[in-house]
């Protein structure tokens, strides 16, 4: 079980809901994932497009538990400000902070989303933010009283997968609030790579919504976050530097 | 009277002075919106007894789709 604040989970797969061209695949990349998870934006209304379906109107609210984000928030205010409009829906108790310091990499601000973290607990929120890979800026939200740290595997959309696995099996290792490995992850091995490392959870988006067939993907994305836990619960054999033969020594019919 | 929704300043009838009627006026499909007034947040219990004034800043938000 995935343990965050007062909720539980038991599926591993976070999943986002942005750039899904369809909404009935959508709806059908949800189910594949098995998540339970579902994030959001938060954003002004477009009155031009007031008659458009909602996915968020297609969801049974009782399976998923939404967990927006403060996404467009350059600075604290703004984040803080994101996510009491979020709360303001009645919907949800969690938030990922999320606030960017830099259009090019969208790699987060850790000043500024400290700052954020530290508000919104007072606040009362379940906060969970994202943060690039620093160890010691995991450290000190979990000191502050964050529910969950969300290290990026890789920038944003990039798809550049695991380019840390050092930091990132430190921050596990010294957590002690659930990691979820955010962003930056494209394949099923990325996730199962996420989560032999002893991650919590993975959460993912454009790797489903951009790929070829996301239903599929969902679903591949689901079985590499299985596989990876799996594993991770067995313990895996230690990395040796020659071979170690599988097959006895004893009983050569060539002696 | 003239108010600001979303950015956008709008000419709304002086009787449509109330935030759940504006809301109505509207015809939303989606659900689920959050209002702010002037930068307060006002929750969904207080939308039949907010009166709009002359120059009333509206946000309308909602969620959509994001990672």
């Amino acid at each position: 079980m995935l343990k965050i604040g007062h909720h539980s989970f038991h599926s591993r797969l976070l999943l986002g809901t942005g750039k899904f061209d369809d909404l009935d695949v959508q709806s059908q990349a949800v189910e594949a994932s098995g998540t339970e998870v579902l994030t959001f934006a938060v954003r002004r209304l477009n009155l031009e497009e007031r008659g458009k379906r909602h996915f968020l109107d297609t969801l049974d609210l009782k399976r998923y538990t939404l967990l927006p984000n403060t996404a467009g928030a350059s600075n604290a205010e703004e984040a803080v400000r994101t996510a009491e409009l979020a709360r303001a829906s009645g919907l949800c108790d969690m938030i990922k902070v999320e606030v960017i310091g830099d259009g090019i990499t969208l790699l987060p601000d850790p000043i500024e989303t400290y700052k954020a973290c530290e508000i919104l607990l007072e606040k009362g929120f379940i906060v969970l933010p994202y943060i690039s890979d620093d160890v010691i800026l995991a450290k000190r939200l979990q000191l502050l009283g964050v529910h969950a740290v969300m290290p990026g595997a890789s920038p944003i959309g990039a798809g550049r997968g695991i380019i840390n696995p050092y930091n990132l099996e430190i921050i596990i290792e010294q957590a002690v609030v659930p990691v979820i490995v955010d962003a930056g992850l494209r394949s099923p091995k990325d996730a199962a790579y996420a989560m032999e490392l002893g991650a919590d959870g993975v959460l993912l988006n454009t790797a489903v919504s951009g790929s070829g067939n996301p239903v599929t993907m969902a679903k591949a994305m689901r079985m590499g976050v299985e596989a990876g836990r799996l594993a991770y619960e067995a313990g895996m054999i230690p990395i040796k530097r020659y071979a170690a033969a599988s097959s006895p020594a004893e009983g050569m019919v060539h002696t | 009277m003239n108010i600001i929704v979303n950015g956008q300043s709008m000419k709304v009838d002086d009787e449509l002075n109330h935030v759940d009627q504006l809301l109505q006026s509207f015809n939303l499909q989606v659900k689920t919106v959050v209002v702010e007034l002037n930068r307060q947040i006002l929750m969904r219990e207080h939308h039949a007894s907010t009166v709009l004034r002359d120059g009333d800043r509206i946000e309308i938000v909602h969620f959509v789709g994001g990672g």
